[in-house]
């Protein structure tokens, strides 16, 4: 199975190699437009912001290549956000993958932002992605802009009020939390992805 | 609902985790990755490691360690140490650390803060402030800690600071409260206290922890996110498990 991690200038792209890798999966880092389209997975991985984030992704030619993608592709923390339509850090239109919006997280007295540590997810509809996740995973999240409950979500978790902490349509795949930094239930989820 | 975090900090240096008193006489606790598996095993929430002689020694951090850190790892770790640029900082996080710290560096350099943050994101950005009461009662800031001879003794208020690195993008502070570290006999409430009343992102405890009652202090009575540790870990004084069972049972949401 050939894995390819866009080589979007994500600073997780390592983290995220090494968690494939303890899966048995030596996953390509490439920007290369050809090894992308015959991957059989995609992830997008993505630490940093929006903004520099898509500008990479123009600068690369990989837009339009994205949105023609047909296998199983995983965007991971903002690689999630910018599959999504819009994200209002530093009002950046993003890839559309999955009409949804990404908005800064709700402020409430006691709660940071950044939204940074382990939460739980809570599982909002069946899908093979959420395979043996249980009743309430903990998740390792790091993020200060999230995409709202909608239509495409498929887990939750709680900052000042619920977001989606796993969304989906499609082919399109995406987790907000860091399944490569959240042990056991990172690694299944992840899993769960390259057997999809 | 957000946890809080116990984090065990490994002090590493010549590649080996060393623990010293009140910052002095490091004795060898044991080999990075080793420790590190240990922890995660144990259920520790996050790793800390701190290249505690790279800032003094005017080097960045040693790469390999963190490359062999990130292949077994499954949990997020933070590596701090001489941090003093973005590339050195990219550096480090494509080595597959989750965030850098930056402590002496940003103080030579505030605007360093500014520029990790329009880099990578705050999120990736921890400022690690040194902290000790003066003979006024003030708290100011102190520079260089890793090496005794070479720790600065600064006319920066703590608090100042924090509100400081704060506007600059800092993503979390790690408050080591010096004067009750190494010495395990709880963290400083009052001076936490005081932080979290300025700090709007994560706030981490750092020194003196001692017993289960005092990471409990921190989070009931200084409302601190996570709460950093060192000797009682390596020692065994404290085992992990034990610990956020203790947490949960006094009402406090641990990952277990």
């Amino acid at each position: 199975m050939a894995v390819v991690l866009v080589d979007a200038g994500g600073t997780n792209i390592g983290s995220v190699r090494y968690a494939l890798q303890r899966l048995g999966v030596d996953a390509a880092l490439t920007a290369d437009p050809a090894r992308i389209r015959t991957a059989d997975k995609v992830i997008l991985p993505g630490v940093g912001a929006a903004g520099p984030g898509m500008a990479r992704l123009c600068e690369l030619g990989l837009v339009e290549l994205m949105r023609g993608l047909t296998q199983p592709v995983l965007g991971v923390c903002l690689g999630m956000q910018l599959l999504c339509t819009h994200s209002q850090e530093g009002d950046t239109a993003c890839l559309g993958l999955i009409p949804a919006p990404v908005g800064r997280l709700a402020e409430a007295p006691g709660l940071r932002i950044p939204h940074m540590g382990w939460n739980r997810l809570a599982a909002k509809k069946p899908h093979p992605l959420l395979d043996g996740m249980g009743e309430d995973g903990w998740a390792y999240f790091v993020h200060s802009y999230a995409v709202p409950v909608g239509e495409y979500t498929l887990a939750t978790a709680d900052h000042a009020g619920e977001f989606s902490a796993v969304i989906a349509r499609g082919n399109f795949h995406g987790m907000q939390f860091h399944p490569e930094r959240s042990a056991a239930v990172g690694a299944r989820l992840l899993k769960n992805f390259l057997s999809l | 609902m957000l946890s809080r975090r116990i984090i065990p900090c490994l002090d590493v240096r010549d590649g080996q985790v060393v623990k010293g008193v009140r910052f002095r006489d490091h004795v060898v606790m044991g080999e990075i990755v080793e420790l590190a598996l240990r922890y995660r095993d144990e259920g520790a929430d996050e790793l800390v490691f701190y290249d505690i002689t790279a800032s003094p020694e005017g080097r960045s951090v040693d790469r390999g360690w963190v490359e062999r850190v990130a292949r077994v790892i499954d949990i997020p770790f933070c590596v701090a140490g001489g941090i003093r640029s973005v590339d050195e900082a990219r550096a480090v996080l494509h080595a597959g650390a989750d965030k850098i710290s930056v402590n002496s560096p940003a103080l030579e350099r505030p605007a360093l803060i500014d520029e990790l943050a329009a880099a990578f994101g705050v999120q990736c950005v921890v400022v690690g402030i040194d902290s000790l009461r003066d003979a006024d009662g003030e708290w100011r800031v102190r520079q260089y800690t890793g090496d005794p001879a070479k720790t600065q003794a600064l006319a920066r208020r703590t608090l100042d600071w924090m509100a400081e690195v704060q506007r600059r993008g800092a993503g979390e502070i790690v408050l080591n409260c010096m004067g009750s570290d190494g010495v395990r006999r709880g963290y400083d409430l009052e001076q936490l206290r005081e932080a979290r009343a300025v700090c709007n992102v994560p706030l981490i405890a750092s020194g003196g922890a001692g017993t289960m009652e005092h990471f409990r202090d921190a989070f009931v009575e200084a409302d601190v996110d996570g709460a950093l540790a060192a000797s009682v870990f390596h020692s065994g004084a404290i085992a992990i498990p034990g610990l956020k069972r203790h947490l949960h049972d006094h009402g406090v949401v641990v990952r277990l």
